[in-house]
């Protein structure tokens, strides 16, 4: 036993790397120019490439819901036709899920941090990384072609039998969905790989940054359903373009058993879209209340067994769809067991804030506004998940208002967060901080005075996708309207003081925020490598009470010691001339 | 002190520490690769299950137009691909290059007949009219208002399948030309190994197929 014991013990040479405030060179100065940007395969610039897309995206479908929005500012025509009008809203919902929900945290945010925290120099298949970006690019091409050509209008949903008989494009659609499909695969099936192969000595699943647990649980969802997405719409285009008789009830198909196929992808996928969420705010809030987060392992594993409860739910999206009263009653009482695990999130959220050196800086401000409408949208979420229910409020505004509060006031906002949050180390540039806490204001209120109104009408009767209304909603939507500029002009503003940082902005240091996390080690923006070292980790990475120097520090000796399967028990700290002992368990 | 100055074997790429890291990481991705392929497939599966839960006599009537022999010949040159394929992972560990491009080689072939075999079937019934989709399907042989939907979705689980086996084609005909330059040997056979478990799953999938479209009554 003694012996066994022994050869478990792992000493490692290490000296601290003190990151530089003001480093000679970057990851952006080591390869310059168009070509080099488009054929790279750093992980860094890809997350930036699809970070630009995803704005770019977002600006697309963000401009869309205005369009929308303006409309419904009068009960009859305002401006566009009935049928601009469904293809408005259908574009919005695609391009808002697929072009921008889906990646916007794993692809963008996750792709730059990712390598960082574990202490890698890239992903583990850098090529497939880029190409992933390439697929993402060529599903938009696909899209756009669709738009060109007669739009869609379908819904996001592409329900049959309406999509196999509407004369618009769906077909384009449906294959740009299927390529993007594949983007998403590569980037889930790199990211489990990378967690499990490419961490730095030390770095045990007990150290792991709980943005890379949630990112893990998210890849873990991501390449689970999108196959299941992938067969859907390429048997929903053999339908459209042979007649294969498998969804269409007017050639012996079953609707139903889309929404079933549909829905066993769709749902899963408000989690591939919501937990990366999850995983920003943990990290902003440790660092912003300079504390330990308060139940470590519940918030790492509640995010795998979202993942896992997220595969068991798809049905509630099909209480009214004629299915069985058994399967309906299973599914509502599954879609309440979501709530377990979230609220687990929730409150160990709260309880890491609780005696914190709370710091209100924009990321927090950020979390904090993500606290209370994630909460609302969560519990909405609870609301229709009840069968009685749901019978009401299937198919009002009031889902509209509850998946948006989950989508955009969650995942959007948490993105703002991790945007703000870790915008300095992608950039090396500190954004103005005054016009940040407006911008964020502007969002809030814009967000709530949008969104509110609409669960009040949803609940009094206003049915979701109408073009018209009666008279009586006409308050509501024109306060949605109204709510809904001001949330543009604040992600106007975000824009301007975010471009404006990058040409004028103040250099940031490695580390504004003191963090303990890993990525703060390197430099601002990291070197080409992330590191000029191999890190060792001795630490968790919100230990607050271990003094800074003890995060910092790097294999001295030249060779590899990369086993991030063992502990590091021993620390030789060269740097000082002394022997430090410690024993982690 | 830095860490990209460490010596590297020329085919470990610059962000792995090394060949092994690199090897675990390469099979890794492969598996969770081979997930998605398995939830893929498992939505035609599904798909499978319910209409035949549906409509029995009509996956028993349809059947019997396949050609159980043909399928049966079909299934064992997949798997005698999958035990060339395995020896030739063999030879690249016992360092046996020309053995690897042997066994590959046989391996391609032996994925030919199958394809050839394929395209005989397939155009058989094309010829009397099985075709997928409602409106080209002219075959009056089966008493079944819908024997449109058993054969569509056997062109599609099968056609999906073939799209596969060309795609290993493919792969292997990559690596076979890697393995003429003498890329493998028992340090360094990663391509080899990875494009096996690939082609082992191509296999595992039609020992499924074969079955549930060829031999049920």
């Amino acid at each position: 036993m003694a012996t066994a014991e022994v050869s478990n013990v792992k000493t490692l040479k290490v000296q601290r790397f003190k990151p530089s405030d003001n480093p000679e060179t970057n990851c952006y100065t080591e390869e310059k120019g168009v070509w080099a940007w488009m054929t790279t395969v750093d992980h860094k610039k890809i997350g930036i490439m699809y970070l630009v897309a995803v704005a770019f995206f977002f600006a697309v479908g963000g401009a869309l819901a205005i369009l929308l929005r303006t409309e419904l500012l009068t009960p009859a025509k305002t401006f566009i036709e009935a049928d601009t009008y469904n293809q408005i809203f259908t574009l919005h919902g695609a391009i808002m899920v697929f072009f921008v929900l889906v990646p916007s945290i794993p692809a963008a945010l996750g792709n730059f941090i990712l390598p960082i925290q574990l202490g890698a120099k890239d992903v583990a298949f850098p090529r497939l990384n880029l190409a992933s970006f390439y697929i993402y690019v060529a599903g938009a091409i696909f899209t756009f072609i669709a738009l060109a050509q007669n739009g869609l209008d379908t819904g996001w949903t592409f329900y049959t039998p309406y999509s196999t008989q509407s004369t618009t494009s769906v077909i384009w659609v449906t294959m740009g969905v299927f390529i993007l499909g594949f983007s998403s695969i590569l980037t889930g099936t790199n990211f489990i790989t990378t967690v499990h192969k490419l961490r730095a000595p030390g770095i045990t699943w007990g150290k792991l940054p709980l943005n890379i647990w949630a990112l893990y649980a998210t890849s873990i969802i991501q390449v689970l359903a999108t196959p299941v997405l992938a067969i859907t719409v390429l048997l929903l285009t053999m339908e459209k373009w042979l007649g294969v008789g498998i969804f269409d009830p007017a050639i012996g198909g079953d609707p139903v058993l889309f929404q079933h196929f549909f829905w066993f992808y769709s749902h899963p996928a408000v989690y591939i879209m919501i937990v990366p969420g999850f995983g920003i705010i943990s990290e902003v809030i440790s660092t912003f209340s300079k504390k330990t987060v308060f139940g470590y392992w519940a918030i790492a594993l509640s995010s795998l067994a979202i993942a896992f409860i997220g595969f068991l739910v798809w049905g509630h999206h099909m209480f009214t769809s004629g299915q069985s009263a058994i399967a309906t009653t299973v599914f509502s009482f599954l879609t309440f067991l979501v709530g377990i695990p979230t609220g687990i999130k929730i409150f160990n959220w709260l309880a890491t804030l609780y005696k914190g050196s709370i710091k209100m800086d924009t990321p927090m401000i950020y979390v904090f506004s993500f606290l209370f409408i994630f909460s609302i949208g969560g519990f909405t979420g609870i609301t229709l998940g009840a069968l009685s229910v749901d019978i009401h409020l299937h198919d009002t505004y009031y889902v509209v208002a509850h998946f948006h509060y989950v989508m955009m006031g969650g995942t959007l906002i948490a993105l703002l967060a991790g945007l703000h949050y870790w915008w300095p180390k992608m950039t090396g540039k500190m954004y103005n901080e005054r016009l940040a806490k407006i911008g964020s204001g502007f969002i809030f209120i814009g967000f709530n005075m949008t969104f509110l109104p609409q669960f009040i009408m949803g609940s009094q009767g206003m049915p979701r996708r109408y073009y018209n209304y009666i008279d009586q909603f006409t308050p509501f939507h024109q306060t949605s309207t109204i709510g809904s500029y001001i949330l543009g002009v604040g992600f106007l503003l975000i824009l301007y003081y975010l471009l404006h940082s990058l040409f004028k902005g103040a250099q940031a240091p490695a580390n504004p925020w003191n963090s303990r996390g890993l990525e703060w080690q390197a430099t601002s923006p990291p070197d080409f490598h992330n590191f000029d070292h191999t890190p060792v980790v001795i630490h968790g990475p919100y230990d607050y009470h271990q003094p800074m120097e003890e995060f910092q520090l790097g294999l001295a000796v030249d060779g590899n010691g990369h086993d991030s399967t063992q502990e590091v028990k021993e620390v030789v700290d060269s740097e000082r001339e002394q022997w430090k002992n410690y024993s982690l368990g | 002190m830095s860490n990209h100055s460490v010596a590297h074997a020329s085919h470990v790429q610059h962000h792995f520490v090394d060949s092994d890291q690199q090897f675990d990481a390469a099979k890794m991705g492969m598996w969770v690769f081979i997930v998605n392929e398995i939830l893929f497939f498992g939505g035609l599966f599904c798909a499978y299950i319910v209409f035949r839960a549906w409509y029995p006599d009509l996956f028993t009537q349809a059947a019997t137009e396949l050609n159980t022999f043909w399928g049966a010949v079909n299934t064992v040159v997949l798997i005698g691909s999958s035990l060339t394929v395995a020896m030739a992972i063999r030879s690249a560990q016992k360092n046996q290059k020309r053995g690897i491009e042997i066994n590959l080689l046989i391996t391609i072939a032996l994925a030919c007949v199958f394809l050839v075999i394929k395209y005989f079937e397939y155009s058989h019934k094309i010829h009397i009219g099985i075709l997928p989709g409602e409106s080209l399907y002219t075959y009056d042989g089966i008493d079944h208002p819908l024997a449109h939907v058993f054969f569509s979705i056997y062109y599609i689980m099968t056609g999906i399948h073939a799209l596969h086996i060309i795609v290993g084609i493919g792969l292997m005909l990559w690596i076979y030309g890697k393995a003429r330059k003498g890329a493998f040997s028992s340090e360094y056979y990663t391509h080899v190994e990875i494009v096996g478990l690939y082609w082992h799953l191509v296999d595992v999938i039609w020992i499924f197929l074969f079955p549930l479209l060829y031999l049920i009554e």
